[in-house]
Parts: structure tokens; sequence; C-alpha cells
């Protein structure tokens, strides 16, 4: 079974950097304004559906589709704030995360009226049913899989680049840090607050066209990603997206390693139960302090 | 303080007598069944508020105990035929043990990474009974029906006897939320939940206390889940260890009053209704209108009434400097 490992790690990784790029655009939320935000998966289906919608009305394929993905749930992103986190970003206590609890339960409900509970599959896109063999055939890669790996890495780096060296992404750094320093400063963190739920969106958005191609599209098809990229924030450590980075290859591997030694159906039951194992060793997250 | 305690004592009863008298003043079946989960989700909250009013620990996994308490007293009688009351206790006892077992591991976190840990436990709650074969996994269970009487647990069309039996369950959770917060142990908990090193300082030992807030929470929980699975007769996974039954617990609680023996009892007799009538008339097509409406409610009374129903009302906790709004503050 062992000559199996490359393979596990290799699908563990690709699956991993998917991860990743959802849990960074929640770990931008988290560290910025500080909520738990659980519609954050139900962004990702209504990308989902966004981008099967392109394919199914317009032939546009996914990869094709993915910067109108990124821009549309961007404005999502960006509308949720507007309408509803705003009143409710500076409250003490949960009202902001219970605000996110009924629109989870609204974007859900939404998808099933408006596209039925049915499941939706993308079954002619560019990537769809290639593999890749890679050393002589030694390892085997769905296409997919491969391409969503990789561009959800690079739009990862892409976000890090952005935080790192713009104006907007430092504005974003400055407000995570102390928000009341960065408001002395200038910093107008009304529209940074606006402008990362948009961010936050984008990644999402990116996810979900590289999703679309090898995923069920139904309205809880995002929810299993929220809950995931919930745990890998945590076990990063808040608002640290690094950490979330990392965090998210370390999911993918359990996912795709643990899945194969105890069973399929276990595999989501190893990824919380790994996160409670590390927090004994690291209670912060593992790059938190 | 004495007598501002005697007052709220007498409102409590007041309260409680009139929720008990409600059901026999109408025959609408609808009606009373409304009346039966306001009692369920009004004790649920109590049970919570325990922990997270009282203790300050926020958990988004009391899912895990409501679902061992539903598939203890099912399993008992469709597996064994023994009275789901059996099955209760049993249930009960392995939510308390199963709390008692995680406490340690889970309370060794801080806020956040605290309420993670509650949500990643009843996931995996979720998960293992998703997969367990003994109780039918995914497929779930249906409950068989049994002659109607107090023993079975069963009384099929009547609502009556489900109401009071939940009613005792719900007075129940409130005499121990009342007996939790009047106590010297209740006030270890508040201490704690201002400031665990101040309260470790003067000889409090954090772990122990919130440990047994945990696990008498766990036990009172559970007792609604075996109730929940003899009320509807069927259940799976995807039902009673659901999140967002946990995040339901914690929207109701927190809507009403976190922390104040009023909190659960406002916030259901607010949400309950608004979440069964929204269903009796726009539920059955099957499309989530009713859902739909369900969560925009929930924007927007969060949005416009962040501060609980209570911190509206102008009442406080005579125990709670501060009151409601403080209390969020410092629970988050």
């Amino acid at each position: 079974m062992l000559f199996l490992l490359p393979q596990m790690v290799a699908s563990g990784l690709m699956l991993g950097f998917v991860y990743a790029l959802v849990a960074v655009g929640l770990s931008l939320i988290w560290g910025v304004m500080d909520i738990i935000n659980f519609a954050y998966g139900e962004f990702l289906m209504l990308g989902m559906y966004s981008t099967f919608w392109f394919f199914t009305l317009f032939r546009m394929d996914p990869l094709l589709s993915l910067p109108i993905q990124a821009m549309v749930v961007f404005m999502i992103g960006f509308l949720v704030y507007k309408l509803l986190i705003k009143r409710v970003v500076d409250v003490p206590g949960l009202s902001a995360l219970l605000a996110t609890f009924g629109l989870r339960i609204f974007f859900r409900n939404l998808a099933q009226f408006l596209w039925t509970p049915n499941y939706r599959f993308i079954n002619e896109s560019f990537v769809a049913d290639k593999r890749v063999f890679l050393f002589d055939g030694a390892l085997i890669l769905g296409m997919p899989q491969l391409v969503a790996g990789i561009g959800s890495i690079l739009m990862t780096l892409a976000v890090f680049y952005f935080v790192q060296r713009t104006r907007m992404g430092r504005a974003i750094q400055a407000t995570s840090m102390d928000k009341e320093a960065a408001r002395l400063m200038g910093i107008d963190t009304e529209k940074v607050y606006s402008f990362t739920f948009g961010l936050a969106g984008a990644c999402v958005g990116v996810a979900a066209a590289l999703l679309a191609s090898f995923y069920p599209i139904y309205p809880e098809s995002g929810s299993i990603f929220g809950l995931i990229a919930l745990v890998i924030v945590a076990l990063g450590g808040f608002g640290n997206i690094r950490g979330a980075l990392y965090s998210g290859v370390i999911i993918g591997l359990t996912e795709s390693i643990g899945g194969f030694f105890l069973g399929a159906e276990f595999k989501y039951a190893l990824i919380f139960l790994i996160y409670l194992i590390v927090m004994q060793v690291r209670p912060k997250g593992l790059f938190g302090w | 303080m004495d007598n501002r305690w005697k007052r709220q004592r007498n409102l409590l009863w007041a309260a409680v007598v009139a929720i008990g008298v409600l059901p026999l003043l109408t025959r609408n079946v609808n009606l009373q069944h409304v009346l039966i989960l306001f009692v369920m989700y009004a004790g649920l909250g109590e049970a919570w508020n325990i922990v997270t009013g009282l203790a300050g620990q926020t958990s988004f996994g009391h899912s895990a105990f409501f679902g061992i308490g539903a598939y203890a007293a099912a399993v008992a009688y469709w597996k064994y035929g023994a009275s789901p009351w059996i099955g209760m206790a049993v249930g009960s006892f392995a939510a308390a043990a199963l709390a008692f077992v995680i406490s340690y591991p889970v309370f060794r976190l801080e806020g956040k990474y605290f309420s993670i840990a509650t949500l990643a436990f009843g996931e995996i709650m979720m998960q293992l009974f998703k997969s367990w074969d003994y109780v039918d996994g995914a497929t779930g269970i249906i409950i068989p029906v049994a002659p109607a009487s107090l023993v079975n647990f069963q009384f099929h069309g009547e609502k009556i006897p489900y109401f009071y039996i939940v009613f005792a369950m719900f007075i129940l959770a409130l005499a121990a939320f009342v007996a939790v917060e009047r106590s010297r142990f209740g006030m270890y908990l508040k201490a704690i939940k201002n400031n665990q090193d101040a309260a470790m300082s003067l000889g409090i030992n954090p772990a122990k206390y919130k440990l047994l807030a945990m696990v008498s929470s766990a036990a009172l929980t559970a007792l609604f889940g075996s109730f929940y699975a003899q009320y509807i007769l069927y259940i799976d996974p995807f039902m009673v260890f659901s999140l967002d039954l946990s995040l339901k617990i914690v929207l109701l609680t927190v809507l009403g009053g976190l922390g104040s023996v009023w909190g659960p009892i406002l916030g259901a007799a607010l949400l309950i209704p608004l979440s069964e009538y929204t269903r009796i008339a726009l539920g059955g097509t099957g499309k989530g209108i009713d859902l739909m409406v369900f969560g925009l409610l929930i924007m927007i009374v969060t949005s416009f009434q962040p501060k609980g129903i209570i911190g509206l009302l102008g009442k406080r906790q005579p125990n709670l400097k501060g009151g409601a709004s403080k209390d969020a503050s410092t629970a988050a």
C-alpha cells in the first residue's frame, strides 16, 4: 500500500490548496472584523451555481468564466457587508455571527427555491475526464483536480501579494492589527471592511469556478467547505493568513491519506479530530501566539 | 438584592404557571405543537445558558448531546423493546460522561478556539453516527409505533401529554439554571467568565467548575433529545446532530438575553412561533420558502436588536453587573 503514498500526497496537496484558498478568505474576514462567518460556505455554493449557469446558458467554460465568478462573488460579499454586516460589525457579542447564521439559512434555501435541491454537474469542461501522467505513470492526477490545486495556490499567492504589497492590502493589515489606530492614521476602515468582504468573496469565487468542473452543485455543496475552512483558520491561528495556507495543506493531506487508511466515510471526522488533537499542543493554533 | 430576587422569583413562578396553563386553553393542534417546541427550545436554551451564559464558554456543539439523547431513547425501544425512559436515562448519563471526557481537551482552549472545538466535536459525532451500522447510519431510525402509554412514551395524536413531559423537563432545566446561578458554584463560574486568571489567583479551579457546568448542561440537553425522538418518532444524524440545531439554541438564547434566566424563554417565545408559523404557512411546497423567510427574519432581528430582547426591556439580572450587553461582549 505504501507505493500509493506519493499518489495520496499529490492529491492531498491539490485538495489542500483549494482548502487553503477558501480558508484564506475566511481568515481575512476574521482578522479584520473579528467575525465568524457561518455563511461563507454558501458564498462558495452561489459561486458554483453562477459558474454552472455561465456554462449552461452561455457555453462558457468554468476556467474561462473564472474571472467573472471572482467578480460575481466579490459583489455578493461586498453587498452582504453593505446590507447586513455593516449593522452588526462593531456590536460586541454574538450578533454578527448570528446574522451570518441567518444569511446561511437564507442563501441555502434561496438556492433550493430557485434551482431545486437536485445535483447538477458540469461534464463537458476543458478539463473533464482528462488525466495527467507524471514520472512515467507513477503518479496519476485528474486534470480537474490538478488545475484546481494549481489555480488555488496561484490565487492564494496573489492574495498574499496583494495584502503585503498594495496600499489597500496594507490598510487591511493595519486594520486587523488595531482598528482604532488605523482610523487615527486616516484609514477609512469602513472601506477596508467592505473591501475585505469582497476580497474574501473573490477567493471563494475562484475556488467555485475551479471546483465546479468536478464537484456536484447543489444548495448544500458549500456547507462542508465552510465548516472545514473554519477549522483550518482556527488551526492556523486566527487572522493569520499564512497559517491558513499551511493548515489548509495539512488538512488536505489528512483527508486524502487518512481517508485512504480509515475509509472515506471517516475522512471528515478525522479532520475535526486532528483539530482537537493539534490544539492540545498549540492551544492558539499552529501559527498563532 | 434579596428583595429583587424575591420579585424575580415571583415573576418566574407566574411565567411558568402561565406557560403551563396555555395548552389547555386551546384545541388547536398547530398551536399546541408550537407550544411544545417553544418549551423544548426554551429548556435547551436554559441548559446551554449554564455553560455559555454563566461560565462564558460559547459552545457550538450542543447538538452532540441532544443527538445522543435522541438516539438513546430511539435505540432502547427499536432494538431492545425497552421503555424509551430507560433509553433517556442511559442517554443522559452517556451525554454527561462524554461531556466529562471531552471537557478536559476542549477547555484547555480559550474563546473562539474553544467554540470551534465544540463545533468540531459536534461534527465528529454526526460523522460517526452517519457511518455507524448499529444505528442504521445515514438512513436514520423510524421508531416503531407502540400502544399509547406513559411507559411507551407515545401518545399518538394527543399533544397534551407530550407537552407536560417536555414542560417538566423545561422546569428541571430552569431550576438547574437558577440553582447554579444563585449558588457558590454560579459565583465561581461568573468569576471565571469575567477573568479566569483572577479567579485562579483566588483559589478557584476553573477546569473543575467549567467541567461541572458542561456535564450538567450536557445531561439536561440529552433529555430534550430523547423527548424530541419520541415526539417526532423519526431521527437521523443530520437532524439531531446538525450544526443548525446548535446554532438555533445559541440564537434564541442570545436573542432573549445571554446569561439571564429569562433569555431562553423570551428568545424561544419570539423565534419558535416565527419559525413554526412560517413553516405552517409557507412550507409544504418543499421549496424552502419558509426557511428563506426564517433566515431573513433572523438577519433582521439580529441587526436591529443586537443586545437581545432583555436589553430592550431594560431588565437586569440581580446577580449580573452590567446587564445583558456586557455579558454578550465577554462571552464572544
